[in-house]
């Protein structure tokens, strides 16, 4: 007898393929083009490049001499913690508010956090640009106020805005999911052994949101580290970011300088997963045992 | 015995559909109360009402002499077993029975000693740094009771705690929780819709349907005096037929004339009439007061359950004599087999076993799960 | 909900909308200003609507839609198909982690690694001009995948097993005792994952940035190379008008969803009464 091939083996088989081919090897591409010069041969001189550059910057007219690369690469660094504990600030509230909120609201509400997120992202970046002109809307209206004006665009107040703004729904959703199957009963229960409002909030809810809360941070983190569009836009070209530094590199058709801080940045977030999953599954209720 | 626990003339809608309609009840230091009814009936509306995590639109919940209807959960000294047990899942056993006293800021050594006491009386030392998600269904059962008993509340409410178990085990935490509640001394509401179980723990048992409550009084009353067919057809199985109270003492069903023990109907006032399905005696034909033919038999272990048609009214009866299917029986009542009810609306619901089959009855069965 | 609750929440939304109801209102401005409002006008739609480049974008961006989408969902299907079979653990997990990757990585990088390997491999083979619609293609396909597979593969695991054997017993051949059996069960999770990939596809920037071919201009490319340049309000009705568009596919996927949820809540039901 024939042996017949598993039907669900070939289904896969397409998959398998495409994702071998155009997701694993070109991951391996970017460690290739990293450690090889024009002729592809190998260096480690975009290395080298990455943590010694130097170049001077003036400052409240100081000339001084800096890092180019790690400065970069800090106030990415900087910006994304920042824009991410603003997020879950913000966020863990209107979370919990939906959570607890009747079915009918959880889902208007859910809509109108998404739909931001269906906003060409260009756009809504460059609306904001808009907003906070020093002729814009935001000075206009606070102007009505009598207050203002105040300077926004081209600071780092602008940048977090813009990426807390972008990857706001980011953060509400996975702390939505996880407070919205939290069982209503187990905070009925605190109560009833003593518990106010906060100390519910603090000893039941924020322990078992904790996954969330976590899984938020890594989805906020991730692309606000590695934007290149709202830095250009609100920062007025002043803040680069690490970004924009691969991007400016791939426009300069320096691919091997761009691939090695690429290869940089992807090494830093894989550490940074991996030890974040270390303490999730070590430390916190509900992780993978 | 002094009254812990007093509601007066409670009501509570939901979406304008009436679940508890006029609620008066009192409540006495130191007693197990059942709260009895199928699902829907508003017993666990009501046992929310007392925690706190309901409000009632209209009357009081009194506590000790005081009105307490909007005072919160954690103020008040009550303290519930919820039906799922809601053990906090980020906790272990230890914590989960120390979170009252953490709240509390009790010292380390006290809750240590407390806790340790606590997981003894609940059967659970040597489990302390258990995850209580691999505990079983009876041992978090004991947890959650540990765990609503260690602040030492005045009142413990459980609702439907033995739902998730199974028979056996369900068994043994009744008489554990009869011993519990005996020792410690707190009062115990508790709601279930197992008959069984109400009529084998409570010193008093609630019977409610329909938001009101139908009877209240001790198990045996509430077996041998229902007060109308709902209650009589609820707890244990009746045959409940239209009788005429000639006078007092004599009550005429089933083509016969009876002696009875019940009095103070008016004279020829239509009635209805109890038989629990033990308390008829088989007999042969003629030595009968009435007869009947056997339509069912079926083995119940210690007993037959037969169903007998009499005069086209099938009546249900256990016994432990043999009798064939299409016999023609004869049968017998003893005054005290037999009880009267006054006519109510739930007359003429139950009682008839005319289609009756056991797999049906179970299927009935109200859910254990029970919306609030 | 609670009043601080109302109001705190109304602020989030408020900031969430404010850019929203800018390029919407701008959009219709008189002026070319984006900052002062002038008066009512469809002005830019029209201007938009002679924009030959735009609508050139436009097309394009459809076109690669659709396509990623197609390919991306039938792609995607069988593959949930098989993983759901996998029973050996690691097998599984290394499929699941590959999956994850395009989501959890970057898209600069998904975009930079895309990129590499077209390059390089335009150039192994003398090619002077590597990128083109077809890597862009490929790269769509790519990113879309991952979205389609977790639509399809919780249905899968929802649906009953015997659903399948019994189509079978009853003498239907296995190919046609899935088409018969569990397709329509999963075309809930299909079209949702369908309708994820080509919005993915639709929006998508920074991916298609680093693997588009020079003659091959989608939308936001088009937007970015504007915004590089003073941006008029025909940029905002471009946005309006895709807003929209995106928007109301979305909702349609949320109706499906909506549906087959109400469909497996109405049957629970029916099992409990019983």
């Amino acid at each position: 007898m024939k042996k017949k091939l598993n039907p669900y083996a070939g289904a896969m088989a397409p998959y398998t393929l495409w994702a071998a081919l155009f997701i694993l090897v070109p991951l391996a591409f970017i460690a290739y083009y990293a450690f090889t010069d024009n002729d592809f041969r190998f260096t480690t001189e975009h290395f080298v490049r990455f943590f010694t550059a130097k170049s001077t910057i003036t400052e409240g007219g100081v000339d001084r001499e800096v890092y180019t690369y790690l400065l970069i690469f800090w106030r990415s660094l900087k910006l994304a913690i920042i824009s991410t504990a603003i997020c879950l600030l913000l966020g863990y509230p209107v979370a919990y508010i939906m959570s607890r909120a009747q079915e009918q609201t959880q889902k208007l509400l859910m809509t109108l956090i998404m739909i931001p997120m269906w906003m060409n992202f260009l756009i809504r970046t460059y609306a904001w640009m808009t907003i906070l002109q020093d002729k814009g809307i935001f000075n206009n209206l606070i102007g009505l106020l009598n207050l203002g004006p105040v300077h926004i665009i081209g600071t780092e107040t602008a940048v977090i805005i813009g990426m807390v703004y972008d990857y706001f729904p980011y953060m509400v959703l996975p702390l939505y999911s996880i407070m919205a199957k939290m069982d209503e009963k187990l905070l009925e229960a605190a109560r009833d052994l003593g518990c106010g409002s906060l100390s519910v909030l603090r000893r039941v809810v924020f322990p078992l949101s904790l996954p969330g809360v976590i899984s938020g941070i890594t989805m906020v983190l991730i692309p606000s580290i590695s934007t290149f569009y709202i830095s250009q836009k609100l920062g007025n070209g002043k803040f680069f970011l690490i970004g924009d530094a691969i991007e400016g590199q791939y426009v300069a058709n320096n691919l091997h300088f761009a691939a090695a801080m690429a290869f940089i940045l992807m090494v830093i977030l894989l550490a940074a997963m991996t030890l974040v999953k270390y303490i999730t599954t070590r430390y916190v209720y509900g992780g993978e045992q | 015995m002094d009254k812990i626990i007093e509601l007066k003339n409670i009501t509570k809608a939901f979406d304008g559909e009436t679940v508890l309609d006029g609620i008066n009840l009192y409540i006495c230091d130191n007693e197990f109360i059942t709260l009895l009814g199928p699902s829907g009936c508003g017993k666990t509306t009501l046992l929310r009402i007392i925690g706190g995590f309901a409000q009632p639109d209209s009357g009081d919940v009194i506590f000790m002499g005081k009105q307490i209807n909007d005072l919160p959960p954690h103020k008040r000294n009550v303290n519930t077993v919820f039906q799922k047990y809601a053990l906090f899942p980020h906790l272990n056993v230890y914590e989960n029975v120390a979170f009252p006293l953490r709240e509390k800021k009790v010292p380390k050594a006290e809750i240590h000693e407390k806790v340790t006491e606590m997981l003894k009386l609940v059967m659970l030392s040597g489990f302390e740094n258990r995850r209580v998600t691999s505990l079983s269904g009876g041992q978090q059962q004991r947890v959650a009771i540990a765990r609503a008993l260690i602040s030492h509340p005045r009142v413990l409410l459980l609702d439907e705690p033995l739902g998730a178990l199974d028979l056996k085990l369900r068994k043994d935490m009744q008489q554990e929780l009869k011993k519990i509640q005996k020792s410690t001394g707190i009062t115990f509401i508790f709601v279930t819709h197992d008959q069984e179980e109400a009529l084998s723990m409570s010193d008093t048992i609630v019977v409610m349907a329909e938001g009101k409550i139908q009877q209240i009084g001790t198990p045996t009353d509430i077996y041998n005096e229902p007060k109308n067919a709902f209650v009589a057809d609820f707890i244990g199985e009746s045959n409940i037929v239209d009788g005429i109270m000639l006078e007092d003492y004599r009550v005429k069903f089933a083509g016969h004339v009876f002696q009875c023990l019940d009095a103070g109907f008016g004279k020829n006032e239509a009635v209805d009439v109890v038989v629990r399905p033990e308390d008829v005696d088989i007999v042969p034909a003629d030595q009968g007061q009435f007869q009947g033919t056997v339509t069912s038999v079926t083995f119940m272990g210690v007993h037959n359950e037969i169903i007998v048609d009499i005069q086209g009214f099938k009546w249900m009866i256990q016994t432990t004599e043999s009798v064939g299917e299409g016999e023609y029986i004869g049968l017998r009542l003893d005054p005290d087999a037999i009880h009267i009810m006054k006519k109510s609306k739930y007359s003429g619901m139950f009682g008839d076993y005319s289609s009756f089959s056991s797999e049906l009855d179970e299927l009935s069965d109200p859910n254990s799960e029970e919306e609030a | 909900m609670k009043l601080s609750a109302k109001i705190y929440t109304g602020i989030i939304l408020a900031f969430l909308f404010a850019p929203i109801v800018v390029m919407l209102i701008y959009s219709f401005n008189e002026a070319k200003s984006l900052s002062v409002y002038s008066g009512f006008s469809l002005r830019w739609y029209k201007e938009l609507l002679r924009d030959r480049n735009t609508l050139n974008a436009v097309k394009n961006t459809l076109i690669l839609a659709f396509s990623a989408m197609a390919i991306s969902t039938i792609m995607g299907t069988a593959a949930a198909v098989g993983i759901n079979k996998i029973r050996r653990r690691w097998y599984r997990t290394v499929m699941n982690t590959v999956t994850d990757i395009p989501m959890t990585n970057p898209d600069i990088i998904t975009g930079i690694s895309l990129m590499l390997m077209f390059v390089f491999m335009g150039r192994l083979f003398g090619a002077a001009n590597s990128l083109s619609f077809w890597t862009m293609l490929i790269a769509h396909v790519t990113f879309c995948l991952p979205y389609v597979i977790l639509q399809v593969l919780p249905k899968l695991q929802q649906m009953d097993d015997s659903l399948r054997e019994a189509a079978m017993d009853l003498g239907c051949p296995p190919f046609k005792a899935f088409i018969k059996a569990e397709l329509p069960e999963i075309m809930p999770g299909i079209i949702t994952g369908a309708i994820m990939a080509f919005t993915m596809s639709l929006d998508d920037f920074v991916i298609s940035h680093f693997t588009a071919g020079a003659g091959f201009e989608t939308l936001p490319i088009r937007i970015y190379s504007m915004t590089k340049k003073t941006v008029t309000p025909e940029m905002y009705a471009l946005a309006t008008i895709i807003f929209f568009v995106t928007m109301s596919l979305l909702i349609i996927s949320n109706l499906v969803d909506n549906d087959d949820n109400r469909r497996l809540k109405e049957s629970k039901k029916k099992q409990k009464e019983k």
